[in-house]
């Protein structure tokens, strides 16, 4: 029994990724259509080359058929999975793993959602399961509200600088996603105005949370031996972890709100897979879950890049700015990009898959001598959550 | 003997000033001020927090055979109200659980009814009063709840029996509501006040003679009713020196309606000493009159929830938000869906956890589980657990949130992590409590509430407040 992980076996060998935004005029077919033929023509292959589909989306289609119709696919298998706001990033583990399996040559990952099409402020909820009306209702920031006082307690964080760490990580994910034109907001943040912004829960501000955005995007794997046929620049998957948390934290008086287990020990099993003894020295950068501007503080600890207690200190540092030791979210993060839930975790590593490969804009290339790149989701809140972890390098071996 | 065992009654957090309805509207008001339920609160919740002090100031052990539930302003009709009682106080699935309401009368009709029955039982009353702006009715309102275990001293000890009992009664229109209407309309006072009077003062003649008792002889004086005019002119009839009348708490809480002749009596026992005499007197629709003499028991009874505290422990409620709590004005919600209805057949499974919250516990780890699991989450025994009843265990605020942007309906939402004494955890809902007041470490309890409604159907379940009063 253990977790081997497939690394170097399988390698994402073309991706695209759509614009995220308000796209009023397009539906989730359509951005389908849009993320898929950029990682096609990015591959070099036609839809009916791709052997296996994986169709991440949380609240925008049902079935395999969500894929399969409106790409006209013929005869393909093709599976829809939903693991919260890893939801993206599953379907690039159920691809990966089936080519690693052997059972196909080729498979595509593809993430979408149409979220501004609800009506309503904020993500809204897929399920519509029956229940007894004893849940939860908060909103998610008003969960990871609950972990600005926790962690400033227990690290003897005073409010106002509690306040700039968390503006900090607004303005840094701001000035990055002012350098993609894919991203939704494009603008820089002062400090200023992210303080002086409205208070949605708890300490966090309009600018302490992620935007709302519909968008999509994919990945096309392939085994490692065959990444050459198709582009002389792959990235070689190093591992895919997984952890859905049994919600522990909701009933066990020992969980403080200053970490997120679940993360911690996904991070412990990518970083065996991959052989990563020492993350804040291996990873080139890292894109991470910043759903919440507290969440990308604990991630930066739990994912072993700050001691406990110390990320903050990192953070005002400019640890993890775009050209800090690690650049953490240099796309922009959930904060410039907004959440389509089902194509995020795609995003995120369509991220590495330009910075890793130097084909980032020049304005946001990161330069490093490391090789290894870091994608992080979690979905769920503080206490009960899953946590999906990734690892990449153009590097074999 | 027959009497009342343990009393109970239930006043909510907030308080109305009656002089912010002028100050608003130029006419209406008054002055001191009316208690209000929270949005959370409707005549069912009260009546669980009501029986929920009377079984907890009962000896232990000590089970109704019945619940009988009255109110004028049920939460539902058709569907029993009172099975959401029985469920939220875990009583014996053969016991039965029927509403007596409809009309304000019921309150002391089960009362009497109850003390004129064999079995244990728990009458419940509950009341949610109101009236258009500006009208007498809003302003001398009140809500609240009360609650009687009553029964024969061979059950449990009585600390009240009853020694006299005298009704009378007659038709005659003096106040009156269609069902579908909000509000009560009224005769002119004059009429009902030549009806009532009469009525009064045959009732208790009625009773102090089935009581052998002289009005001299009556220690405490209790007068309720839905006719102020008229109880003003019987209470200077009936011969009862003017400091025997007890404070009719119209100043503070405001006339409870079903619920507020109990109300005053459970505040009364509060304080009763043994050998005193307590006459209830009431008048709605006729008069009924009811004499208890306190027994020795009474010197020991100590009430779960004093009425006195919970009248001194309030929290202000600005008139803005009376007027939406009572859907009088519709204020904008947040741009977030509203919840969907619940659903009975989950919510039948899990009625343990959702009416009586209870949890479960690990039998050899201890771990508590809230809600109830059937694998724990330490050593990872299956179906080795019992019941965990958590409804009386108090906690602590671990930390907590406001929510603004959440669905609710009065936000912001506090939702804390509740940490219980003895273990166990639960993140959930704060109600009465305003939002800037909260601190980690904050002691709370547990309070029985509905969360929303939708498609009619009302979503009760249990939150956390901060405690105001000993218990």
């Amino acid at each position: 029994m253990a977790s081997h992980g497939i690394k170097d076996q399988v390698a994402i060998v073309g991706m695209g990724c759509t614009r995220f935004g308000e796209h009023w005029d397009k539906s989730a077919d359509d951005l389908l259509v849009d993320a898929s033929e950029e990682a096609f023509a990015s591959a070099g292959v036609a839809k009916d080359d791709v052997d296996a589909y994986w169709l991440g989306t949380a609240m925008s289609g049902m079935s395999g058929m969500a894929l399969a119709r409106p790409l006209q696919l013929q005869n393909k298998p093709v599976s829809r999975v939903e693991n919260f706001c890893a939801t993206g990033s599953e379907a690039l583990r159920g691809a990966a793993y089936a080519v690693a399996s052997g059972a196909y040559d080729t498979a595509m990952a593809i993430g979408v959602e149409k979220v501004k099409d609800s009506g309503y402020q904020g993500l809204v909820g897929a399920g519509k399961t029956p229940t007894d009306g004893t849940g939860r209702t908060l909103t998610a920031a008003a969960m990871f509200a609950m972990c600005v006082p926790a962690y400033a307690k227990r690290y003897g964080v005073d409010a106002e600088e509690m306040r700039e760490v968390l503006a900090h990580i607004s303005a840094k994910n701001h000035y990055n996603g002012a350098r993609n034109p894919r991203a939704q907001f494009r603008r820089e943040v002062s400090t200023e105005t992210i303080c002086a912004s409205p208070l949605m829960a708890g300490d966090l501000r309009v600018y302490d949370c992620s935007g709302v955005a519909d968008g999509s995007a994919a990945a096309v794997v392939v085994r490692a031996e065959d990444a050459h046929k198709y582009t002389d620049s792959p990235l070689y998957i190093k591992a895919l972890s997984f952890v859905a948390g049994n919600c522990s934290g909701n009933a066990d008086p020992d969980y403080d709100y200053t970490s997120f287990p679940e993360i911690e020990a996904a991070a412990a099993d990518a970083y065996a897979q991959a052989g990563v003894t020492d993350p804040r020295r291996e990873i080139a950068m890292a894109e991470v879950h910043d759903c919440f501007t507290p969440a990308e503080l604990l991630i930066m600890e739990d994912l072993g890049f700050a001691e406990r207690g110390t990320a903050w200190k990192e953070v005002l540092a400019g640890t993890f700015d775009l050209h800090g030791e690690i650049p953490v979210n240099p796309d922009g993060g959930l904060k410039s990009f907004g959440h389509p839930v089902g194509a995020s975790g795609l995003r995120m590593m369509f991220e590495a898959w330009l910075q890793l490969r130097h084909q980032a804009p020049e304005e946001r290339q990161i330069t490093t001598d490391r090789s290894i790149g870091l994608t992080h989701n979690l979905g769920g809140y503080p206490g009960e959550m899953v946590s999906f972890i990734g690892l990449v390098s153009p590097e074999l071996g | 003997m027959r009497g009342i065992i343990s009393a109970g009654g239930y006043v909510p957090y907030r308080r109305l000033d009656r002089s912010e309805i002028a100050a608003f509207f130029g006419s209406g008001g008054g002055r001191g001020t009316r208690s209000v339920a929270a949005y959370d609160e409707d005549t069912t919740t009260m009546g669980v927090e009501a029986a929920r002090f009377a079984l907890q100031g009962a000896p232990a052990g000590t089970e109704p055979r019945s619940l009988w539930f009255a109110t004028a302003n049920p939460a539902y009709l058709e569907k029993t109200n009172a099975t959401t009682i029985h469920a939220a106080l875990r009583l014996d699935q053969s016991s039965p659980a029927i509403d007596t309401g409809g009309a304000v009368r019921s309150g002391v009709g089960s009362l009497r009814a109850a003390l004129d029955s064999r079995e244990p039982v728990l009458v419940v009353s509950a009341d949610l009063r109101g009236g258009l702006p500006t009208s007498t009715d809003e302003a001398a309102g009140g809500d609240g709840a009360s609650a009687f275990l009553v029964g024969d001293d061979d059950t449990a000890p009585v600390i009240a029996e009853l020694v006299g009992a005298a009704s009378a009664t007659e038709e005659f229109v003096d106040r009156w509501r269609t069902p579908g209407d909000a509000n009560v309309k009224q005769w002119e006072e004059r009429f009902g006040e030549t009806k009532y009077v009469p009525l009064g003062e045959q009732a208790w003649n009625a009773a102090l003679k089935a009581a052998e008792l002289t009005p001299e002889q009556v220690d405490r004086l209790i007068m309720a009713g839905t006719h102020a005019r008229a109880i003003r002119s019987l209470t200077r009839r009936l011969g009862v020196a003017q400091e025997a009348v007890v404070d009719d708490l119209a100043a503070t809480v405001g006339n409870t309606g079903t619920a507020h002749a109990g109300l005053l009596l459970a505040a009364a026992l509060e304080t009763a000493e043994p050998g005193q005499v307590i006459a209830v007197v009431s008048l709605v629709d006729g008069a009924d009159v009811l004499v208890f003499r306190a027994t020795d028991a009474v010197a020991s009874y100590a009430s779960a929830r004093p009425v006195a505290a919970q009248v001194e422990n309030s929290g202000v409620l600005p008139y803005s938000r009376f007027l939406s709590w009572r859907r009088v004005v519709t204020v904008d919600p947040p741009r977030r869906p509203e919840p969907d209805r619940i659903s009975a057949a989950v919510a039948g499974r899990t009625r343990d956890w959702k009416y009586a919250f209870v949890g479960s516990r690990d039998e050899s780890t201890g771990a508590l589980h809230l809600p109830p699991a059937r694998v724990s989450r330490e050593g990872g025994a299956i179906d080795e657990m019992e019941r965990a009843p958590m409804s009386d265990v108090p906690g602590t605020i671990a930390t907590f949130t406001i929510d603004r942007i959440a669905y609710s309906p009065s936000p912001p939402i506090v939702f804390a992590v509740v940490d219980f004494d003895g273990g166990g955890r639960l993140p959930i809902e704060l109600t009465d409590v305003e939002a800037d007041e909260l601190t980690i470490g904050n002691r709370v309890e547990m309070t029985f509430r509905k969360l929303f409604t939708a498609d009619g159907i009302h979503n009760y379940f249990w939150k956390a407040r901060p405690i105001r009063t000993d218990r």
